[in-house]
């Protein structure tokens, strides 16, 4: 177990649901700040370190910076009825395939923290036109194991539940759980803070756990346009090849990170990562994005006047189940290959990135 | 003077914990069968572990008397669960189900693979790479598979379970297995203080997923006056749909123990029922008839085993039978105990010789 492993699995003890990031922020804020010179929260609730460098800009000219989102929500569920009996009927924060929950352990945030249990009903009181086909989340119920009186006084409309599996590390160095996405690419770019503090570096970074992700990027919008960065990088989670999935969307597991390529990212800092990691023999694949790339970097890109954007994939199997699975050295790699990127930044990289036509 | 009853306390909660956390799928019943020896041993005459694994356990009233009947308790050892059936390499296996499981249930779960416990999981293609059709369809068990990480080694034949750890919340239990590990402990209990008026039979049977098996011969070893089936049975006491009444609840949770009088394998002998009915009635423990229907226990292959044994079936009503995760409730399990405490004393020679009406 690398060194990070602790505080990555100290992350996906708390919950964070997307707007709902302050348990999971301060966690990260407690492990940001000896790394950082700066630390705060945007109006929309994103966590931002600011680590200085040591550039010195010419007078009335600001020091360049980078600003690094990983997103720190996780998807969920929210209670919107407590039925007959005490059950909870409730409906999903983020995208989630219902087939995958029956059975799940939550925890309900109701005025106290309560452990429930997701569940499929019997069929006899389901629809028969269901069948034995999937059943939908508007069925599936919470059960919380007390009489609906003490439901009553404890949980209401609107509660927030989060995934209970308990994470585990599997054979060969990965680790299963639920939230790895994205709180994997957190503990990457904690590495990368870690990295940064035995290296010079020009520019000012500013590391950002980004709010909102799962429903509709608020955090890297809001946060991108309150920092202004002359550069963004996100690191997400991406596609591992696995039972179910094998097409070319998906990346291996536990061979190194991926290097977005579309129109979503900007083609000079990807073939300036791309060499950097040739160069330092970190292993990668490239990770083709005809549109969407599905992460932050969909709206640091947009931001603004536009700022040239970048995307690093950590390869995950089983994503938005409650175990999800993802190699460790691809979360050290990962956060090594930004350490390097920024130590690497010229003061003048921004007046560099060209377009080759 | 009557005997003191053994109720539900916290040395009985930790026994039932330690057995339901075990790992027993049908066929492989060692690590429950190595606890019930190591509890009934001290307080048996006689015990014998047979050909096909099941714990028979003899203890006899003290004193002479010609005209003691002799009770056999049942309760099954094994519970549902997977086999490995093939390797797809690096740590990927598929697996096969024993027992009567729902695919639908087993996607996104933590299971335990062997008798080494190796942490595995049953992930899903990501919702991101589904298509809504593909989400109108439950996912097959052929399209599942048990990942143990790359380069994770289990054999084939490896038998596999839900790592669903043991949890008491207010009156509730939460638990894999509670089907029938809250038998084999409510048959632990009577033996810590058996009835002075009977000579118990305790097995402790195997393979009671896959067909009552085990029971079968233990009925055939004995050869007893009469046997009571202690098993779990499905609480299906959830709301409707649609707001109307549930009128096939088969039990309900909090209810009290179920006693059978009809299920898909046995007509209860009602000399029987009545004695357990009257017990309760008298005693004034709680208690309420299972819903005749479908399903059955290890006394659909007792009641018929050699010339024929007097039988009948008492439950602790269990929600989500044979999913990762039951519910049951410490009342019921406490009143059933007593009911059957109870019933026990009360049974005479004269009980079999009255004609079945």
């Amino acid at each position: 177990m690398p060194e990070f492993a602790p505080f990555l699995k100290s992350l996906l003890s708390v919950s964070g649901l997307s707007a709902n990031e302050i348990s999971v922020g301060s966690l990260i804020a407690d492990e940001w700040r000896p790394q950082v010179d700066e630390i705060s929260y945007s109006r929309l609730g994103s966590l931002h370190g600011l680590k200085k460098g040591n550039f010195v800009a010419a007078a009335g000219d600001k020091r360049p910076s980078i600003l690094i989102a990983t997103h720190m929500d996780a998807i969920g569920l929210m209670v919107t009825q407590i039925a007959e009996g005490g059950w909870l009927r409730v409906t999903s924060i983020g995208g989630i395939d219902a087939r995958v929950l029956p059975g799940t352990p939550v925890a309900v945030h109701g005025r106290e923290d309560l452990f429930g249990v997701i569940v499929q009903p019997p069929a006899r009181t389901l629809p028969a036109s269901l069948g034995d086909g999937p059943v939908g989340l508007n069925y599936l119920l919470v059960d919380v194991g007390l009489p609906q009186r003490q439901v009553l006084e404890r949980v209401r409309v609107g509660d927030l539940v989060s995934f209970a599996t308990e994470p585990t590390d599997l054979a060969g160095d990965v680790i299963s759980g639920h939230s790895l996405d994205n709180r994997v690419s957190v503990a990457a770019l904690t590495v990368a803070l870690q990295e940064l503090r035995w290296k010079s570096h020009a520019w000012d970074v500013w590391a950002v756990a980004t709010a909102q992700e799962e429903e509709n990027l608020g955090g890297a919008f809001t946060s991108a346009f309150a920092l202004k960065p002359d550069l963004a990088l996100a690191i997400d989670v991406t596609f591992a090849k696995g039972p179910g999935a094998n097409e070319w969307q998906t990346y291996p597991l536990g061979k190194g990170p991926t290097l977005g390529f579309g129109p979503n990212l900007h083609p000079f800092v990807h073939n300036r990562l791309k060499e950097l990691a040739d160069r330092l023999e970190i292993p990668y694949s490239v990770e083709v994005l005809p549109q969407h790339s599905g992460t932050d970097a969909f709206a640091t890109q947009v931001t603004a006047e536009g700022i040239p954007t970048m995307v690093i994939g950590i390869p995950l199997r089983y994503m938005h189940t409650p175990v999800e699975v993802v190699a460790y050295k691809d979360i050290q790699r990962a956060g090594r290959l930004v350490a390097e990127f920024i130590a690497a930044l010229e003061p003048d990289f921004v007046q560099k990135i060209t377009w080759d036509e | 003077m009557a005997a003191k009853n053994v109720t539900i306390g916290s040395p009985q909660i930790k026994l039932l914990e330690k057995l339901c956390n075990a790992v027993g799928v049908s066929g492989d019943e060692g690590e429950v069968r190595q606890i019930v020896l190591a509890e009934v041993r001290p307080l048996a005459d006689e015990v014998k572990v047979d050909a096909l694994g099941n714990v028979l356990v003899t203890k006899k009233a003290p004193g002479k008397s010609a005209r003691r009947l002799r009770v056999m308790l049942d309760a099954h050892m094994d519970e549902v669960g997977f086999m490995l059936v093939a390797e797809d390499g690096e740590g990927i296996y598929r697996f096969a189900t024993v027992g009567g499981l729902d695919v639908r249930q087993l996607v996104g779960k933590p299971v335990l693979v062997g008798q080494s416990k190796t942490p595995g999981v049953i992930g899903a293609r990501p919702i991101h790479l589904t298509t809504p059709e593909e989400r109108q369809r439950k996912i097959p068990l052929d399209q599942l598979r048990i990942d143990i990480g790359p380069g994770g080694k289990a054999k084939l034949g490896d038998r596999a379970t839900f790592a669903t750890k043991f949890r008491r919340v207010g009156p509730s239990i939460f638990a894999k297995a509670i089907d029938n590990r809250i038998g084999c402990a409510t048959l632990i209990e009577i033996l810590k203080n058996p009835p002075a008026n009977v000579d118990l039979c305790l097995s402790f049977s195997v393979q009671e997923e896959i067909g009552l098996r085990g029971a079968k011969v233990a009925a055939h070893y004995f050869d007893p006056d009469l046997a009571i089936a202690i098993d779990s049975t499905p609480a299906n006491d959830l709301p409707m749909f649609d707001g109307s009444e549930n009128i096939s609840y088969n039990t309900r949770l909090g209810f009290g123990p179920a006693i059978y009088t009809y299920d898909a394998g046995t007509l209860s002998d009602p000399r029987l029922v009545r004695l357990l009915a009257e017990t309760g009635d008298t005693e004034k423990i709680p208690y309420q008839y299972r819903q005749p229907g479908g399903g059955g226990t290890d006394a659909g292959s007792i009641h018929r085993a050699l010339a024929g044994i007097p039988t009948v079936s008492v439950s602790v009503p269990g929600r989500y039978a044979h999913t990762s995760t039951l519910v049951a409730s410490v009342d019921d399990w406490k009143n059933t105990l007593a009911l059957l405490q109870a019933a026990l004393r009360r049974i005479g020679p004269e009980l079999l010789t009255t004609e079945r009406p």
